[in-house]
């Protein structure tokens, strides 16, 4: 009942949907360029130059030059640090969905002593300030050799992501009835055929859902990584962001371009995504 | 939230089915080993997420308490006991007071201003007009950005001559042109306008799924009745969305009170450092991280721990509650 009934429109008349009046799509026009005219802007201005920028920061190219995507495509980082946050990405959305789900299915699932304790236990990670035990995080991936590695964002991010996951997954493996599962027990399939056999393609939407909110979480990711991955050889897009704009500091040009390239998977895949990751987020809500 | 499921959970096949007509004796040993069966499951199912959460998310913060107690470097262990001083240094440090201060300036400011915009731009997406779907999709890309792009981003827009500038004096507002990023009393100010940016989509989102569960009927009973649509929306609208609101500013608040990524990354160090543009968390990584004030840092950190989590259990004591009473009686309706 979480994630999927939400996403349908709030108007389910059959009228053919109307234009509305103007003075809606004025003020819809205005808020849709307040949201993206700054994007528009960075990707646009990577194809100036600097001293175009520099001498009227508010125009359109004249002419346009596609050097700046060239170099940040050719001469940075850009591929490797794309293909590290792809990897610790993928790491975390595997190790968020298998924990979660196995998680999930108990809490849902079976009757035992201490049922709603363990989901209380869990359901405080959600007001706790993840952020806040980073230091102590940090020294601890140190003692335990693992910074520097991919375990050292993908473990803990597996961790952060949990409390949510359960959360979301929790009602929808609930709801799935009762009767399927007397069913698949009479022809002898046990708790975790039917887990494996029915539960998990039964509740694909709902782990979609929560598999793209670990995915775009992680991929934007920041704090993190700034603290254990210190080698460069394993840095994400973010830092790499962040990197290239403090080294290059005064070629404008150049760091737009980056920009508009680190943000184009963002964008590309809410623009594919954007049910699942909205119906996550109202589904988070209301629990 | 926590409690907010009012959904029954099933028995689940915890059960074992009857097993036809076997003996007491056999039956109940069969159903000694089903049990045993049982709890094998759960606790290997269950095992490796409690294990992960453990050691990454409570581990830490117990061992956040241990460290804040001592004066530390980070190199061996820590031997140099100094029981709460370094909570008493933070509380001394003006930087620090500063930053307590950015951040309540931040969450305040974030339910002020996102909250009224959010609920206009919800409420005017949310009448029914062509094309819609486009302006949805269009006012969530901030919020889908990574924190460090918008925060780059904002960076070179607001930079002295940069194009904020030139746009204000295009318009013939030069004299309102400042140092948005570099005047100590208005950086946190330029702050608080990214953040808003960024964040406003979540809010609407947020809104617009509370408004699709608004019963359309409620609406047309009393446009029939002659309400004007400014009308239905302070009187049927508004007090149903309550709710969503109320969680809204929840989420709000416990993620200001540890923003640190656009704030790390807009701001400069420099301004940083004295204060104008620290928050909690930008403070705690500055001393503990690259000061290697280990100590000092993780003292920090259980204090953006303890005022968060004051934070997030007196709003369920005193907002939330009426939420789950409300969600309850929805339910009876």
């Amino acid at each position: 009942m979480a994630a999927t009934a939400v996403v349908s429109s709030p108007s389910r008349r059959r009228r053919p949907v109307s234009w509305g009046n103007p003075l809606t799509y004025a003020l819809a026009f205005v808020v849709a360029a307040v949201s993206i005219a700054p994007v528009v802007y960075v990707i646009i201005g990577g194809f100036r130059t600097t001293p175009q920028i520099v001498a009227d920061p508010a125009a359109l190219p004249d002419p346009w030059v596609w050097d700046n995507y060239r170099r940040v495509l050719t001469e940075s980082d850009f591929w490797r640090q794309a293909f590290n946050s792809l990897v610790i990405a993928l790491g975390t959305t595997l190790g968020v969905v298998v924990l979660g789900v196995c998680a999930a299915y108990v809490l849902a699932r079976y009757t035992f002593r201490g049922r709603e304790g363990l989901y209380t236990f869990f359901t405080l990670g959600l007001l706790f300030p993840a952020g806040a035990a980073i230091l102590p995080l940090y020294l601890m991936l140190r003692d335990l050799n693992l910074t520097n590695s991919y375990f050292a964002v993908i473990l803990p991010q597996i961790a952060f992501a949990l409390p949510l996951t359960i959360v979301i997954l929790r009602p929808f493996l609930a709801a799935i009835p009762r009767e399927l599962e007397d069913a698949a027990s009479i022809d002898g399939t046990g708790r975790l055929g039917f887990l494996w056999l029915i539960v998990l393609p039964l509740s694909r939407p709902a782990l979609v859902t929560v598999g793209i909110l670990s995915f775009v979480t992680s991929w934007n990711a920041f704090l993190l990584p700034l603290l254990v991955l210190g080698d460069v050889n394993l840095h994400t897009l973010p830092l790499g962001v962040q990197n290239f704009s403090s080294q290059y500091t005064s070629d404008t040009a150049g760091i737009l371009a980056f920009t508009s390239l680190a943000m184009l998977p963002a964008l590309l895949f809410f623009t594919l995504a954007e049910k699942q990751i909205v119906g996550g987020l109202q589904g988070a809500v209301k629990g | 939230m926590t409690a907010t499921d009012s959904i029954r959970y099933p028995a689940g096949g915890a059960e074992a089915p009857p097993a036809g007509s076997r003996p007491a004796r056999g039956r109940r040993a069969s159903r000694r080993a089903e049990n045993r069966r049982k709890w094998y499951e759960i606790i290997g199912l269950t095992t490796p997420a409690i294990a992960i959460y453990v050691m990454f998310v409570l581990v830490p913060m117990g061992f956040a308490v241990y460290y804040s107690l001592f004066r530390w470097r980070g190199v061996g262990p820590p031997t140099d006991f100094v029981g709460f001083d370094n909570y008493v240094v933070a509380f001394q440090d003006p930087i620090f007071l500063d930053a307590l201060r950015n951040n309540a300036i931040i969450v305040v400011g974030s339910l002020v201003i996102q909250g009224p915009i959010a609920l206009a731009v919800a409420l005017l997406l949310n009448r029914p007009f062509r094309g819609r779907t486009v302006f949805r999709l269009l006012v969530f890309v901030p919020y889908v950005l990574a924190e460090v792009t918008v925060g780059i981003m904002w960076k070179l827009l607001l930079t002295d001559g940069g194009t904020v500038d030139a746009l204000l004096r295009a318009v013939g507002l030069g004299s309102l042109v400042r140092a948005w990023l570099a005047d100590l009393d208005i950086v946190i100010w330029t702050l608080l306008a990214v953040l808003t940016w960024k964040y406003v989509g979540f809010a609407i989102i947020l809104l617009l799924a509370g408004l699709a569960n608004v019963p359309q009927e409620l609406n047309e009973a009393a446009a029939i009745d002659g309400a004007s649509w400014w009308q239905i929306q302070r009187h049927i609208t508004l007090p149903l969305l309550g709710p969503t609101i109320r969680i809204w500013m929840f989420l709000s608040m416990i993620g200001s009170l540890q923003v640190f990524d656009v704030i790390w990354v807009t701001s400069v160090a420099s301004v940083r450092s004295l204060g104008a543009s620290a928050t909690m968390a930008t403070y705690m990584v500055d001393n503990g991280f690259f000061a290697r004030l280990w100590g000092y840092g993780n003292a920090v950190a259980v204090i953006l721990f303890v005022i968060s989590f004051v934070a997030a259990l007196l709003f369920q004591r005193f907002l939330l509650r009426r939420d789950i009473e409300g969600a309850i009686t929805r339910r009876v309706n």
